[in-house]
């Protein structure tokens, strides 16, 4: 375990870059982030700013070139990458633009995915699929197909699978991207009760100023590097 | 077991695409059936050869006769125990592409030379009163439907008889089954004496003998004993082990089986190359699906394990069907009517069957399994 000083996230002096041919991107550079537990933080800036990337380097979905990122109280850029895996299963849900959902599955099968993981038996799997789908308001819809339900309620269904499993943290990549704006405003609703209500951490980035106006706080990147302002 | 409806669902993606899947794993192992059940038919005989016989024949070709007298002969000989002789007859029943081998032979000695060739007591009696009576194979009987008692009239292309007559009836007086799965039950034995008796041309003359030597072990020996008696005489002979002379026959047709079982083989393979493509495809396709599973808490290896079942059940789903109903159309016979009676599905190669369909789902499934296993989430859902 490492000091985190109280804080749910602690992202210190990152550095991220990726390879194009002989050229390496930098699109971190020393970034440092502190997220409470709690806090619904918005992540705002340009396409290619690096919001992406600085939310899978949070989730674990891939690794710092530099750098430390610990999430409740572990290190978690020195995991191996089985323990990782273990890892996000336990303390991370995530919600994604475009859902993505499985498509053969049913919403509720959807839901299930992370539970098959753990060691609960089916019925207590379908015990906690059924409160999570009850808490998106879609338990009447959970042997729906994802084709047979409309985005907003796809995404519902993502943000169910991201909870189901009560996970530490939630980070979610353009949820409302792909909606309209009455969808969008539902999920926001879903995302702000989940916050305030259950007192999930959650962690959203997004482009959009009427999304990250819900949060309780907003970040800027651009080039690398995080401000409370956005940068003219 | 929890991840199985994972993988069934994901089989029930593109149910046109799995169906043709399957069906083309289908073929392939029936076609795989077909290929077991003809080279073991074209080796006929090889494995269920007796040791301790001996086929004499004539040195120049099978179709040369031997004389009669050489059976006293060849029995004085050291290390020769009993000696029998058969003759190809070479009738028509019906029609000519109702083909079994006929052969006139002593019946007693006959017999007691193929314990394998199982004869009811009574039968046999029958057959020893009965100077027109032929013994009849389960094969060939069931085949035409023939039963004891029955007069069966054969159509002779070589040897006529009483003055140029092709027409011989004989009277069924018993069936014959065989001791082992691999013998032959397609023959027709009929009366040596009531044959030589009555044919126009040839008497005294016979189509190869079959010795029972007293040692297998001497066999090569008692071999070249029985040549160099026969030797430098007008029908001089070439004695080798049953299983070699059968082995000899069925090269004769060796290289129209070995074309056979190229092409078969070939169309085997290539249908599994292309349900291996159809499988890699199927998984490449999904790169996006797999990223999340990962994304959620799915290992590496759980992944890979995922993907490889779905390549594996989808294998042992059609491979097993294939085999399943390979060994049933086996079963049903002989597809040629005759010119393989010995045709059935080899115990050893459905077990090699088996393995056949696990690595078909293991090389179809290994490299895309592979590829899932490696792939980084981050990348894969940037593309996405």
């Amino acid at each position: 375990m490492s000091e985190t000083n109280g804080k749910l996230v602690r992202v210190a002096g990152v550095s991220k870059f990726f390879r194009r041919g002989s050229e390496e991107i930098h699109v971190l550079e020393g970034l440092d982030l502190e997220v409470p537990k709690g806090d619904f933080l918005a992540l705002m800036g340009p396409s290619g700013s690096g919001k992406s990337t600085l939310l899978n380097l949070i989730g674990g979905l891939d690794r710092p070139n530099k750098g430390e990122v610990i999430v409740n109280g572990e290190r978690i850029d020195r995991l191996p990458q089985r323990k990782l895996a273990a890892w996000r299963a336990r303390h991370v849900g995530l919600v994604f633009q475009f859902y993505n959902l499985l498509p053969v599955l049913s919403a509720a099968r959807n839901v299930e995915l992370p539970l098959l993981l753990t060691h609960l038996s089916k019925a207590d799997r379908k015990k906690h699929v059924e409160t999570a789908l009850e808490v998106v308001g879609l338990s009447h819809r959970m042997r729906h197909l994802p084709g047979e339900l409309s985005g907003g309620e796809q995404q519902r269904v993502g943000i169910a699978r991201g909870i189901v499993t009560d996970p530490t943290l939630i980070l979610c990549d353009e949820p409302t991207g792909d909606l309209d704006r009455k969808s969008g405003d539902e999920i926001l609703d879903l995302l702000q009760a989940l916050n305030r209500q259950h007192g999930k951490t959650i962690i959203m980035v997004t482009h959009d100023p009427h999304a990250a106006s819900r949060a309780s706080r907003r970040l800027y990147l651009d080039k690398g590097q995080l401000s409370t302002e956005p940068v003219q | 077991m929890k991840f199985a409806g994972l993988v069934w669902a994901n089989l029930k993606r593109k149910k046109i695409r799995t169906l043709l899947t399957l069906l083309s794993i289908l073929v392939a192992f029936v076609l795989f059936g077909y290929l077991s059940a003809i080279t073991r038919a074209l080796a006929q005989g090889v494995d269920v050869a007796g040791a301790d016989r001996l086929v004499v024949r004539h040195k120049v070709s099978l179709i040369m006769p031997l004389p009669e007298s050489y059976e006293a002969q060849m029995e004085q000989l050291p290390g020769v125990a009993e000696a029998v002789h058969a003759t190809w007859f070479g009738g028509i029943y019906q029609e000519p592409s109702n083909f079994f081998p006929q052969f006139p032979v002593k019946p007693e000695e006959y017999l007691a030379m193929y314990p394998e060739f199982l004869v009811s007591a009574e039968a046999k009696a029958r057959w020893l009163e009965t100077r027109t009576g032929a013994i009849v194979g389960r094969t060939t009987a069931e085949r035409f439907g023939w039963e004891v008692g029955d007069r069966v009239p054969i159509q002779a292309t070589i040897f006529t008889h009483d003055g140029g007559q092709t027409t011989w009836d004989f009277d069924i007086v018993g069936i014959y089954d065989g001791a082992e799965r691999g013998t032959d039950t397609t023959a027709f034995l009929f009366r040596w004496d009531f044959f030589d008796e009555a044919r126009d041309w040839g008497r005294g003359q016979v189509g190869w003998y079959v010795a029972r030597v007293e040692d297998p072990r001497e066999a090569a020996d008692v071999a070249k004993r029985i040549d160099a008696q026969f030797a430098n005489s007008p029908a001089e002979t070439k004695a080798e082990t049953e299983g070699a002379f059968v082995q000899g026959f069925a090269e004769q047709v060796g290289n129209i089986g070995a074309i056979m079982v190229a092409i078969l083989a070939a169309v085997f393979f290539t249908i599994l190359l292309v349900a291996a493509n159809t499988m890699a495809y199927a998984v490449r396709e999904r790169t996006g699906e797999l990223a999340v599973l990962k994304a959620v808490g799915f290992t590496d290896g759980q992944v890979l394990g995922l993907v490889l079942a779905e390549a594996l059940a989808l294998a042992c789903l059609g491979g097993f069907l294939g085999l399943g109903l390979g060994w049933i159309l086996i079963s049903l016979g002989d597809p040629t009517n005759g010119a393989l009676p010995i045709f059935y599905f080899p115990p050893r190669d459905i077990v090699l069957g088996v393995v056949l369909v696990l690595a078909l789902g293991l090389a179809a499934g290994i490299f895309p399994a592979l590829q899932a296993g490696r792939l980084r989430i981050a990348d894969a859902l940037r593309r996405l």
